[in-house]
């Protein structure tokens, strides 16, 4: 019985010839990381430990991101707490205000993740360097620390679910509808403890930013990483991000999967997910009338260039609706910067949007726009837990770029077809 | 090891925004977090729970972010248990690591309601509820984190280990 991508990884790292699922193994880990929530907690855990210098400081990526630049006087001494810490173990990649970005589009942009490594990170959406090829999983403060001194971390080998990719993506079609339509059709339990491995010939139809995308959101379908393989494109933006060696692997013809999807993507439709769950998908077609208060374009899943390219296309020349606050967060600097030099940032501020610093803020409702009670938020971002972004009795629809920006124009739930576009 | 209180029960995909929301996450102090425990599903929880009180639900609790201050709440909150059909693969994780007992057990989730009394043994994975006295078979930990458990959480096993 051979294995999936993901277990040869594992294996790798654990020193095995083979692993099966199930299998308990111990595995050493490439790169560590943790933000300005859940690094407090790892740091005060560490203090636990009789071993107090971290494994590997080029190993380790401190990065606060989530309530930066610093919301109140608490976070403030969380990120102080952070800091200190980077500054004291001699923590290599510890970014502060100015060179922070969003931690799951900074890490790649940096070159610190590629195809073949393990990678754990205290944030949940961590999975997204699948994208690359690597092995990555989100895991809480505890197994972040321990990782963070002991470069080891211990993990059940996951079964795996296959998803076959074929055909192309319409315009204005993109990687959120095809991650969105995976929820909405196996839900967010639906690969629980499990690989997503995504393969066939529609993935070359996808950027590398539909494909972050795509393996952020693999745990809002419970599952521990979503994996792609590695082809040129991939080969190409690591050369062009990274100096480090990399390794591709491919999953053995006779691997076993416990299911496996056949998705054209040439059938997907702008798609949304309605309160309280991203499993509850709808085409935006078949949405109906709902009124918007607020747009957010950015995140960790949607605040990449090619997000704020195809929101910008949108708004060109436009205007969002009266009453609707539109808010554009790109996710690190050199985004922010590109975003500057391509003119977005002067397409989005004359649509009537703002554009804001890097900052997870209003993903978690944490601040930069927070929402009241019954108001409705078309976000890019990818949770619309009761109570996520503000108040409990308010709403979020989980959308692509283009369906946020062409919301935002309208004031109601739609896609740029309804403009015209 | 045995916990013994009244359960609080939820329904499915419980996750760790409602359990503890966002905007208490600037403090990492597990009683200050305990205040606000459940609050967006539950607005009085804090209020009523007692020490040694368990919490059932269905499946994949704790879905969501991989905030390790979800399992504190509960904790700090006084929760003995929690039981569920299923839990999310994260918040299972960090349950084990800062040792709040968690079991799964579908036909417990289905069998248990709000109120009902109820007992774990953990050392067998036995679910009592004397309610309607009836019981139920709990997955019981593999060894491996049996080890953690005991040894008091994943910080001390990981020095014992260092030791041998």
């Amino acid at each position: 019985m051979g294995m999936t991508m993901t277990q040869k990884i594992l294996a790798a790292h654990a020193g095995l010839e083979k692993v099966e699922a199930g299998q308990l193994i111990e595995a050493d880990l490439d790169l560590v990381l943790a933000n300005d929530i859940t690094g407090p907690v790892a740091i005060h855990e560490v203090e636990k430990l009789n071993k107090k210098t971290v494994f590997d400081k080029d190993k380790i990526a401190l990065v606060p991101d989530h309530f930066t630049p610093n919301k109140d006087i608490k976070s403030a001494e969380h990120c102080k707490c952070v800091r200190e810490y980077a500054y004291a173990q001699g923590i290599t990649n510890y970014f502060e205000l100015g060179e922070v970005g969003i931690e799951h589009a900074l890490l790649p942009e940096k070159g610190l993740i590629v195809a073949g490594e393990t990678c754990i990170g205290a944030d949940s959406h961590t999975c997204t360097y699948g994208a690359l090829g690597a092995f990555s999983t989100g895991v809480g403060s505890t197994d972040m620390g321990a990782g963070m001194i002991t470069g080891k971390a211990w993990f059940k080998v996951p079964s795996a679910i296959k998803f076959v990719l074929t055909g192309k993506p319409k315009e204005w079609v993109s990687g959120k509808d095809v991650i969105l339509h995976i929820i909405g059709m196996i839900g967010v339990d639906g690969a629980l403890y499990r690989s997503m491995e995504f393969v066939g010939d529609g993935i070359k139809n996808l950027s590398m930013d539909d494909r972050f995308t795509i393996a952020n959101m693999a745990i809002e379908a419970g599952a521990k990483n979503g994996i792609f393989p590695v082809d040129e494109l991939t080969e190409e933006y690591m050369k062009e991000h990274s100096t480090k060696s990399y390794t591709k692997y491919e999953a053995d013809e006779d691997a076993v999967y416990d299911e496996t999807y056949t998705i054209d993507l040439s059938a997907l439709e702008p798609t949304v997910a309605f309160p309280h769950l991203p499993e509850n998908t709808k085409t935006v077609a078949e949405s109906g009338d709902i009124k918007i208060d607020q747009v957010v374009i950015g995140s960790c899943t949607n605040g990449r260039i090619e997000d704020l390219r195809i929101a910008a296309k949108v708004l060109e020349g436009k205007h969002v609706a009266k009453g609707m606050r539109c808010i554009v967060i790109p996710a690190t600097q050199k985004i922010y910067l590109q975003a500057v030099d391509e003119g977005l940032v002067h397409t989005f501020i004359h649509a009537g949007a703002i554009v804001s610093t890097p900052t997870c803020g209003p993903c978690l409702g944490g601040h930069m726009g927070i929402l009241a009670s019954g108001e409705r938020a078309v976000s890019t971002t990818n949770r619309n837990f009761v109570g996520r972004m503000g108040h409990i009795d308010s709403e979020i629809y989980l959308a692509s770029p283009a369906v946020a920006a062409a919301s935002a124009i309208t004031g109601k739930l739609s896609q740029p077809s309804d403009l015209g576009l | 090891m045995k916990a013994n209180g009244t359960v609080f029960k939820y329904g499915d995909n419980v996750d760790t925004d409602v359990i503890i929301p966002a905007r208490y996450l600037n403090s990492s102090d597990g009683n200050e977090l305990a205040k606000y425990c459940m609050e967006d599903i539950d607005k009085d929880f804090a209020k009523k729970v007692q020490k040694g009180d368990i919490i059932v639900a269905n499946k994949n609790f704790g879905c969501g972010s991989s905030r390790e201050h979800a399992p504190l709440a509960i904790k700090c909150a006084g929760v003995s248990c929690v039981i569920a059909e299923t839990f999310a693969r994260i918040f299972y994780r960090n349950a084990i690591n800062i040792g709040l007992p968690i079991i799964e057990c579908p036909e417990a989730a289905k069998g248990i309601e709000a109120g009902d009394n109820v007992e774990v043994d953990f050392d067998s994975g036995m679910i009592y509820n004397k309610t309607k006295g009836t019981q139920f078979q709990g997955q019981a930990f593999p060894p491996f984190m049996q080890n953690i458990i005991k040894s008091g959480g994943l910080m001390n096993y990981i020095n014992a280990k260092e030791e041998e």
